[in-house]
């Protein structure tokens, strides 16, 4: 009984541990400034918790068939533990665990802390609402216009849905997609709102993540590197078509970007 | 003084006071645990529904036809509802608690019996609520066991939010109540009620887990009931504590000025106590059956005390770790990350200290120890998948993924009910007076073991490649289409596992009445409960009252007649 036990232990351990080093399943490619940090402490996190893992569980395993009891194993020590191994134990995770965790911080702080706004960002506001992503550009006045509640119709889809004022000065030259277009190696000022309930905008290849809540209105930046296609999925259950509420990023050359942004300004005169 | 009549000398007469509206709290124990066990099946059923909807999305299920979005989401709803509060809050502490905390302590009964019955038939109250919720117009709620506001306020915003949300959030605030008297029970009959000799430093680690899972009770159920309570009101008379000004579908909602977050802030200060109050007596029995198993004292049972005293103590300050993607300050997120890791330390010395206990053992295998090691396996798993979700800046990635479904799941799910095994292998004889087949319990064992690992490890990869929980399918988004393969595969593994459960209830059903019969202390056990025949008598112990001299795992002790001294035997052996 002890073999066996022993042996699914570690067939468990070592399958489990098979599939994340053959990065069968891994973190999609990235494709923003803090790919490099956040991954980076990903895998740190990872090689350090790996190696307890295949320790604890193989020792278990291990301890199980050794210490079996047979007619020939010896009494079983008479012992109330160890107050040195304790302590070392105790001390070795706290630096392990904490650690760990200040070395990580670094990063948090530096994708999440609030930064000085740059007039060379590109602001873009992303409005989640009941299930589809609203993506607006203040335009040349940089300026967002006004919204109001009473004007939000989301049958009608873009600058309706989001309510956009039709008399607002500033209001006139906002762009209102359901795409996000973003110039590649820019800083992005996203400003995030909802409007129902909470929906949280999660583009895995650009390692972002952030609910939209209703009642806030929550700035944060990133910065793509890589021209391409992202899928963005909402990542809070927001309702019956949570698994539905999905959009794409396209990150362009800066050339593509103003062609696009124009058009769509020129649509709106 | 007036000599008092002992209420527990007669045991009650008629079927309804012995059996329905019993005060003796090993009845309530057994009540408790049938309750658990209808509503982990009840559970288990809804998860199963939910796999196959995962699996095959189209596929038509018998009796139910084609599951659709809005089922799935109220399968979710349930399924996470009733197992974390009637069956991972319920079977440990209220089963298994009540029948052997007053036993292991030696006394004739809980403090408040009469409460305890309360408590009880409360708890029965909040499933029947619960339950209904299914069958009401608009059916079950779709916002999740965690029940978000706005979507959870707004009856609008979804089919299930109607009547069945209300019905959700109702049995939420009975089951509260319910278990705020069972804290207080527990909290002052281990205080007041042990036995001569009973010192809080001889009591079984399975007493402490019980009583600081009682103190975490204690203070997270209040906050829940009154969280509770103000959704009630958001919900049926206008207020606005969780709901600012929302528009949805296009109408202007009549709320002003709430906050989304506070919800999120008051559920997550009882959730994570929550996830401790779950998993505390599975580390109880875990440690009472590897010791008795390895015959050998539990290593460390101070640094066991004092870890549990401190996973219940920092339990209350890691709650905004749910919260890194909410829009909560930025700052905040240190504190709760460096606390969240902080609590990994107390976590990880009773992993050290069980492994310890069963160095140089004399390991027997019998079942409530081979789920006591999965236990162990299981904790290990589930706990180091916490480093990561601890640092926000990994949340970023991982967070609302099925890496975290993963990880709660092995830890304060199956981890938890691996504890809930273990304690029915190992009670059983006691509880039933007869034992269950060893032979099926091995079986149940490797099945189960094999088969969780293979449902909730695939859970870790399928979240690192950004796969989003809470989806009723991977239709709609290009990427997830291409993790599919991973949700076959669980599905497969959840109908394997869930098979393999009605071998564990055969067993118990058919042993309950033709098992052999058990002696009374079939394990060779110290602790109080196998002192006393088996099934013990209406007052415990036979009108005697148990005087404790030795601590409550002496194994293997150098020059005592047996491998072991119970904790009543006289002091002629020298222990420590």
């Amino acid at each position: 009984m002890g073999l066996a036990l022993m042996v699914l232990i570690w067939l468990i351990t070592l399958i489990s541990t098979y599939f994340f080093v053959a990065k069968t399943w891994w973190l999609p490619v990235g494709a923003a400034a803090s790919t490099g940090f956040i991954d980076g402490q990903f895998t740190l996190t990872f090689i350090l918790m790996g190696i307890v893992f295949l320790a604890a569980q193989l020792g278990l395993g291990y301890i199980v068939w050794k210490y079996k009891e047979t007619p020939s194993s010896p009494p079983a020590s008479y012992s109330h533990g160890n107050n040195t191994l304790e302590i070392t134990w105790t001390v070795l995770t706290t630096i392990l665990f904490v650690g760990l965790n200040l070395m990580g911080s670094n990063v948090w702080a530096s994708q999440r802390f609030p930064r000085e706004a740059d007039p060379s960002d590109v602001k873009v506001e992303v409005t989640g609402m009941q299930f589809a992503w609203y993506f607006r550009y203040p335009g040349p006045d940089g300026i967002y216009g006004k919204t109001s509640p009473n004007l939000m119709d989301p049958s009608a889809g873009g600058e309706a849905a989001v309510g956009l004022s039709h008399t607002d000065p500033a209001a006139k030259d906002d762009v209102v997609t359901g795409t996000m277009y973003l110039p590649v190696d820019r800083e992005v000022d996203v400003s995030l709102r909802a409007v129902d309930v909470i929906h949280s905008f999660f583009v895995p290849q650009l390692r972002f993540k952030q609910d939209a809540v209703p009642g806030l209105n929550i700035h944060l930046h990133f910065r793509p590197t890589a021209v391409g296609e992202y899928e963005i999925a909402c990542a809070e259950l927001c309702g019956l078509g949570h698994y539905k509420m999905h959009g794409m990023v396209h990150v362009v050359s800066q050339e593509d970007f103003d062609k696009w942004l124009a058009a769509r300004e020129a649509e709106k005169q | 003084m007036v000599a008092m009549e002992n209420p527990h000398a007669h045991a009650p007469q008629g079927f309804i006071r012995k059996y329905i509206f019993s005060l003796d709290h090993k009845v309530i124990g057994i009540q408790y645990f049938f309750l658990a066990l209808t509503a982990v099946f009840v559970g288990m059923f809804l998860s199963l529904l939910m796999r196959i909807h995962l699996a095959w999305p189209s596929a038509s299920v018998p009796l139910f036809g084609e599951i659709k979005p809005e089922t799935y989401l109220a399968l979710l709803t349930m399924h996470g509802t009733i197992m974390v509060f009637f069956v991972l809050t319920t079977a440990p502490q209220g089963g298994f608690g009540n029948y052997f905390l007053p036993i292991q302590i030696g006394a004739p009964d809980m403090a408040f019996p009469v409460l305890n019955m309360l408590s009880f038939w409360t708890t029965f109250v909040g499933f029947v609520v619960i339950l209904a919720a299914f069958f009401v117009t608009g059916g079950a709620p779709l916002h999740g066991w965690t029940g978000y506001a706005p979507l959870s306020a707004l009856p609008s915003a979804g089919p299930g939010e109607q009547l069945g949300a209300d019905l959700w959030i109702t049995s939420i605030a009975i089951f509260c109540v319910a278990s705020l008297m069972g804290a207080l029970n527990f909290i002052t009959t281990t205080l007041d009620l042990r036995a001569k000799g009973m010192t809080m430093m001889r009591m079984p680690l399975t007493v402490w887990s019980w009583f600081i899972t009682a103190i975490l009770g204690l203070l997270a159920f209040g906050v829940l009931l009154s969280a509770g309570i103000l959704l009630l009101m958001d919900r049926n008379l206008g207020t606005s504590f969780y709901v600012p000004l929302v528009v949805v579908n296009g109408q202007v909602m009549g709320h002003k000025g709430g906050s989304p977050l506070l919800w999120q802030h008051l559920f997550w200060f009882f959730g994570h106590p929550e996830v401790y109050i779950a998993i505390l007596p599975g580390m109880g029995v875990a440690s009472q059956v590897l010791s008795t198993f390895s015959r050998k004292p539990i290593f460390g049972y101070r640094a066991m005390v004092y870890a549990m005293l401190s996973i219940g103590f920092f339990g209350f300050m890691v709650w905004g770790h749910h919260m890194f993607m909410s829009g909560m300050s930025p700052y905040s997120a240190f504190a709760f990350s460096i606390l969240t890791m902080c609590i990994g330390v107390p976590s990880a010395i009773k992993t050290f200290n069980w492994l310890g206990t069963m160095w140089k053992g004399r390991i027997r295998f019998q079942t409530p120890m081979l789920y006591a090691i999965g236990f162990v396996s299981l904790f290990v798993s589930g706990g180091l998948s916490g480093p990561f979700l601890a640092q926000p800046v990994l949340d970023i990635q991982l967070h609302d993924t099925y890496f975290v479904v993963g990880h709660f799941h092995l830890i304060m799910g199956v981890a938890a009910i691996f504890g809930m095994f273990a304690a029915t292998y190992y009670w059983f004889p006691k509880m039933f007076g007869r034992m269950m087949n060893e032979t099926w319990g091995k079986v149940h064992f490797f099945l189960t073991l094999a088969g969780t690992y293979a449902i909730f490890m695939p859970m870790h990869y399928l979240g690192l490649a950004g796969g989003t929980r809470r989806y009723s399918q991977y239709t709609e988004v290009a990427y997830l289409a291409k993790l599919q393969p991973l949700h076959v595969f669980m599905t497969y593994a959840a109908i394997i596992t869930i098979a393999a459960q009605l071998i564990f209830v055969i067993n118990l059903f058919w042993s309950m009445f033709k098992g052999p019969k058990a002696s009374d202390n079939p394990w060779e056990a110290t602790t109080l409960e196998w002192t006393t025949s088996t099934p013990p008598p209406h007052d415990n112990f036979g009108g005697v009252t148990p005087v404790v001299n030795h601590g409550p795992y002496e194994y293997g002790v150098p020059g005592a007649a047996k491998d072991y001294v119970m904790q009543t035997d006289p002091v002629s052996v020298a222990t420590h």
